[in-house]
């Protein structure tokens, strides 16, 4: 199905608006102004934009340490998220969480976890609870290929399937586990071939493709509403940067750098939107310099907004001093 | 009315599934089952699949779907059929339910309880016997709750269920059968007041789960030996009664710590130091622990009984302050 001129507009702001932040963020941690660890999703816009247009603002959505741009593709507020990065009180977690544990539960965002595997079994808790409430949202469980290795998975995809849960499994392939590549960590061929043995349909698909990566979750989705159980999609993609800010990423081979850097999947939906006369390069410049926009208002109201308490060590670690 | 121990946290766990039906349990073989330990036998019959739901044997799964199904506002309470096998899934206690409030920043909780089981005595060897209950209380955002008799079973079970923090909960497998004066229908006794099981004036022993009763019995002789000895079991060790510590010792100058656990970094090490920080003044002789050997545990009988702390140990520690 041909998707709507407004939609495929959508996704290219939200993709440049991906696209803005991590650049602002590589720039700014560069600068040393962002301190920790810090991943980037450079290159991997297209995966965040298109599962996140499938979903509700009441659907709940389970993160990595890599998913700056899932968050923003879920409604994160960017103000909020930056501040949280710089480590500061304004920050959506108050600076206690920084870059890899991003959360907002009140847009459904379960929360980044550091903890590569423990995102899983969180998700289908989610999942578990939005029947148990006999809502009709769904959760997506985003990870990447390295993840897909942790022994959690197993646990969490049978149980998952075993119960029909409400919840799609989305595996991030961005072609490498840190430093080590697919082919290095994975004995498939594809993470999806693993489905069969869950009972549950698996597809692998193009993830620069915002339309593919939005189509197929699409069905996984409904699927999932209608009680039809888990699906495990994959979108292969590439990884523009090092597994962390820092990280030279020298494992790589620079021809499949290279190859994967024409592909980039913003540039591809811009010259499908002009190919098909939604858009004129203006346009596209205009969307292109609104997003720029939103992320220097989401730099300056990280620099300019105070550092936490010092109290605020003790705080939040019960609801209570105990 | 009279009841056993395992009868007194069945009727907690009833009243509060009755009062609240955000709260459902879920772990191995809980369901017709009833329980490894029979603990949750009826409950399934009575609220039905929904509600007490049987997981295949994926402890990952199990406290990990707890924190997610809490954290979008469910109240499980999640049961890990063997303490030993919360070592499997650390993770999820440590990394997860106990640092999620934390890290982002006060906006989600985690009102779950994870219910285990004790303790040696009978024949389990190293892998279905140990009481590793000290290794959860070195994590901030956990509370610990460790009854030992049948009125606080029950008491502290429906606190904990209450609690909006993550809890651990530890049965003990030699008190399942203890009887008791439990009373009908809801009471809450709170978290982090430490009861005098047995009132002295010239020794303090600290002890609890399995270990009160121990001590109780070491008070008696004890008594007939003309020492007057009090037992004091703080029933949580996280909040942990300090103050209640504090005093009895300001009573009696002296203090022993029994803990079933290996000597090495268990709780009574922490006891020791609290009071040996803030109460060395108080005392009239060293602080003792009696505690296990720092070895696995063993199967034969015979070897067993000398791994565990005796009455006649507990005896010879208090006399050796006199």
């Amino acid at each position: 199905m041909e998707l709507s001129k407004e939609k495929l507009l959508d996704f290219y702001q939200t993709m440049a608006t991906c696209r803005a932040f991590e650049s602002r963020v590589s720039e700014l941690f560069a600068a040393g102004k962002i301190p920790g660890f810090v991943h980037l999703s450079l290159g991997q816009e297209a995966i965040a934009t298109g599962v996140m247009a499938c979903v509700e603002k009441d659907d709940k959505v389970g993160l990595h340490h890599r998913s700056h741009s899932e968050m923003i593709a879920k409604g994160g507020n960017t103000n909020q998220m930056m501040a949280e990065l710089f480590g500061k009180a304004t920050g959506i977690c108050k600076g206690k969480g920084g870059s890899m544990h991003l959360a907002d539960m009140e847009m459904g965002i379960l929360g980044a976890n550091g903890i590569l595997g423990a995102g899983f079994a969180i998700a289908a808790g989610a999942a578990f609870a939005c029947r148990y409430n006999e809502t009709n949202d769904v959760t997506l469980c985003l990870f990447g290929d390295g993840q897909s290795n942790r022994g959690p998975i197993h646990e969490s995809f049978n149980v998952a399937s075993l119960w029909k849960l409400p919840i799609v499994w989305i595996c991030e392939n961005n072609g490498f586990g840190l430093s080590n590549p697919v082919k290095g960590h994975l004995a498939t061929d594809n993470v999806s071939d693993r489905a069969s043995a869950y009972g549950m349909p698996g597809v692998t698909v193009d993830g620069n493709d915002v339309v593919a990566v939005y189509e197929t979750t699409r069905e996984a989705v409904n699927r999932a509403r209608r009680g039809d159980g888990p699906s495990l999609l994959e979108f292969k993609t590439w990884r523009w940067h090092g597994h962390f800010e820092g990280d030279p990423g020298n494992y790589k081979d620079p021809k499949d750098q290279a190859e994967w850097l024409k592909k980039d999947p913003l540039l591809s939906l811009g010259n499908k939107l002009i190919h098909q006369k939604y858009a004129t390069q203006a346009d596209l410049d205009a969307m292109q310099a609104k997003s720029e926009a939103r992320i220097d208002e989401a730099v300056k109201f990280a620099e300019e907004s105070p550092w936490p308490d010092v109290s605020e060590l003790y705080t939040d670690v019960y609801d209570r001093q105990l | 009315m009279q009841m056993t121990y395992a009868e007194a946290i069945r009727d907690g766990l009833r009243v509060e599934l009755k009062r609240d039906p955000k709260v459902y349990m879920a772990g191995e073989d809980i369901g017709p089952f009833g329980g490894c330990f029979g603990v949750t036998a009826g409950l399934y019959n009575e609220f039905g699949p929904k509600r007490i739901v049987d997981t295949p044997i994926s402890e990952n799964f199990i406290l990990g779907h707890a924190v997610g199904a809490a954290g979008c506002g469910l109240r499980p309470v999640v049961e890990i059929m063997f303490d030993d096998f919360m070592t499997v899934c650390f993770d999820e206690m440590a990394n997860q339910a106990a640092k999620i409030r934390y890290m982002f920043g006060g906006k989600a909780k985690v009102p779950m309880v994870c219910v285990t089981i004790n303790g040696a005595g009978v024949g389990a060897a190293a892998q279905h016997s140990q009481s590793l209950e000290a290794l959860l209380t070195h994590i901030p955002g956990i509370i610990t709750v460790i009854p030992s008799n049948p009125y606080d079973a029950k008491g502290l079970l429906i606190s904990a269920i209450r609690d909006d923090n993550p809890v651990m909960y530890y049965e003990h497998k030699q008190l399942l059968g203890v009887a008791g004066e439990v009373p009908e229908g809801e009471y809450a006794i709170p978290l982090g007041k430490a009861d005098i099981k047995r009132g002295g004036s010239d020794v303090t022993i600290v002890a609890w789960s399995w270990m009160v009763q121990k001590s109780l019995e070491a008070a008696e002789q004890l008594a007939k030996a003309g020492i007057n000895a009090e037992v004091l079991d703080p029933r949580t060790l996280v909040p942990l009664d300090k103050e209640a510590i504090l005093s009895s010792v300001a009573k009696t100058g002296r203090l022993v710590i029994v803990q079933e656990a290996c000597k090495t970094m268990g709780f009574a090490s922490e006891i020791a130091a609290i009071i040996a920080e803030e109460g060395l003044d108080l005392l009239n002789a060293p602080i003792l622990r009696v505690a296990a050997p720092n070895t696995p545990i063993p199967f034969s009988p015979v070897l067993e009984q000398a791994y565990i702390p005796s009455v006649e140990g507990i005896v010879a520690a208090v006399k050796s302050l006199f």
